[in-house]
């Protein structure tokens, strides 16, 4: 569906993307991860034909990005980071807009709606509606004309957990539906929760990429074993052949409270291949 | 051309809503409908408001119009949702354009209540061509603005050349000197007659380069920024 062969991209000698290249097949949900800055909308943006690069071959629904004619654009829904409604509109108005240029009939502007769960919110004004319900309405405008690939710029971000999981069980549905999807976020659980394939980005480059398992799996060395002691003190103790004796120490001296064992995460993962953190703490 | 229409119709269920522009396209055909009726002074010119309110509605409602719908999109990212949606630049651009010519217009018809019947017509084509070039002078303000604030900190200085410029040339001497080589003064000029006789060769001269230049600068702003 796409295929992004060494894509470089800098904005006046400052380079963004640094020989980027991955495969997504149909179907998918493919995940971007990585910090604010990283380079995320700019790779969005190239992949979508909206920035031109200064390198390497974008290859998107089988032809290169810049010859996607207007009716392959119509096979696919771009949601970017800026929700772009139309404050003064009604929600209706507004997929009515998208519904007439994508020559989709007004009939389906309510089971889109329906689908993205603002069934009953219809009527009201787009500068009326919350943050969540902002992005439920640009999900809605994505859907409308049915696309089978769509791009979505961190759709949930600065979303409550609960609205959050309402748009991941929305995204999921697409997937059903048989949609290859895109998307950006610099949260490593949606990541793991959502998507087939992730993609660690990190200063422009990909420095990871494969199933969120198969990484985790990959860098397992990392596996540390977590001690709560009797003491209320917490130590973390590495998986090494001496680390065994030190366990058996503390647990006949019946010292131990719990054990835990704690796997790498994505965020762990990308924190030892950077040094850095998906979300900068301000 | 289809998308052209599209965007017309949402601008105008946009319109009731959008108060600053709503305000621009009535504020001067309800003060021209006031202001003849109310005041009569011995010795005024005929129709001195409706001429002197027709050529400030020139410079004004449709520069300031468009340059803020144009800006509010960009900024609202909601111009870039529709490039995405494969809406040609130009397209979006006719829309606005028309969108706004016509209501306008609609502005013009009112004001023309005043005059006499056989003057309608003539009124209403100097209109036509005095929105028309104060459109394009829009247009490349709100392609050269990043957002609306940009975008209505240009309007302000450019919209008061255009818009008073002609009163203020009622008044001094020196200024009517300079005034006449901006379109809306000879608008006002030919207005003032209501006549095609009335016309004269330097005014057509002042307009069709007044014109000119707008497209110019127009396609210069357009090649130069597109509608990023
Ligand atoms: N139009 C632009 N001009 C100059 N620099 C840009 C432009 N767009 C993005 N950048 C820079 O590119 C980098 C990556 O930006 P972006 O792709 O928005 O990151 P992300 O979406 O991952 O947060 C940032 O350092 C940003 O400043
Ligand atoms: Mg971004």
């Amino acid at each position: 569906m796409i295929r992004c062969n060494d894509v470089y991209k800098s904005f006046s000698g400052k380079t963004v993307l640094a020989g980027i290249g991955f495969e997504i097949s149909d179907g998918e949900i493919f995940g971007l991860l990585g910090p604010s800055g990283a380079g995320k909308t700019t790779l969005i943006k190239i992949l979508t034909g909206q920035l031109a690069f200064d390198k390497g071959s974008v290859v998107v629904l089988d032809k290169e990005v810049s010859s996607l004619s207007g009716e392959d654009k119509k096979s696919i829904g771009i949601m970017m980071d800026q929700f772009g409604v139309y404050e003064r509109l009604s929600c209706i108005d507004n997929l009515k807009v998208f519904a007439d240029i994508y020559g989709v009939p007004h009939g389906r502007i309510k089971s889109t709606l329906e689908q993205v769960g603002l069934g009953d919110a219809g009527a009201k004004s787009a500068s009326t509606l919350s943050k969540g319900m902002r992005v439920r309405l640009s999900l809605a405008r994505v859907f409308m004309h049915s696309p089978k690939l769509i791009f979505l710029d961190e759709p949930t971000s600065g979303l409550d957990p609960q609205t959050m999981r309402q748009i991941h069980k929305i995204i999921l549905e697409k997937k059903k539906e048989g949609c290859t999807i895109f998307l950006t976020t610099h949260n490593m659980e949606e990541a793991y929760k959502l998507c087939d394939r992730v993609a660690l980005l990190n200063e422009g480059a990909i420095v990871e990429n494969g199933s969120p398992e198969e990484i985790c799996r990959k860098y397992n060395h990392q596996k540390t074993i977590k001690l709560h002691l009797s003491s209320g003190e917490d130590i973390l103790i590495p998986h090494e052949n001496g680390s065994a004796e030190t366990i058996s120490r503390l647990l006949s001296d019946g010292c131990i409270e719990t054990i835990h064992s704690s796997e790498p995460t994505l965020e762990t993962v990308f924190l030892e291949l950077t040094g850095r953190k998906l979300e900068e703490d301000e | 051309m289809r998308n052209s229409l599209i965007i017309i119709k949402k601008q105008l269920k946009d319109t009731l809503k959008n108060k600053t522009v709503l305000i621009q396209f009535i504020l001067f055909p309800v003060m021209t409908l006031i202001m003849e009726n109310a005041i009569k002074i011995d010795g005024m010119p005929e129709l001195f408001f409706t001429k002197l309110f027709s050529i400030m509605y020139v410079g004004m409602a449709p520069l300031t119009s468009v340059a803020s719908i144009i800006s509010e999109e960009k900024e609202k990212n909601t111009l870039r949702v529709l490039t995405m949606a494969n809406v040609k630049p130009w397209q979006y651009l006719m829309g606005i354009g028309f969108y706004v010519w016509f209501i306008c217009m609609i502005g013009a018809g009112v004001m023309a209540t005043g005059l006499k019947k056989e003057e309608v017509p003539f009124y209403l084509l100097i209109m036509a061509v005095g929105f028309s070039i104060s459109i394009l002078a829009g247009a490349c303000i709100g392609i050269f603005s990043r957002n609306q604030m940009t975008a209505t900190s240009i309007v302000m200085p450019v919209m008061m050349v255009f818009a008073f410029s002609p009163m203020l040339a009622m008044f001094n001497e020196s200024i009517e000197k300079v005034a006449r080589f901006i379109y809306t003064q000879q608008l006002k000029r030919i207005m003032d007659d209501v006549t095609f006789a009335g016309i004269k060769a330097d005014g057509i001269c002042i307009l069709v380069v007044n014109a000119t230049l707008m497209i110019i600068l127009f396609f210069i702003a357009f090649r130069k920024k597109g509608l990023e």
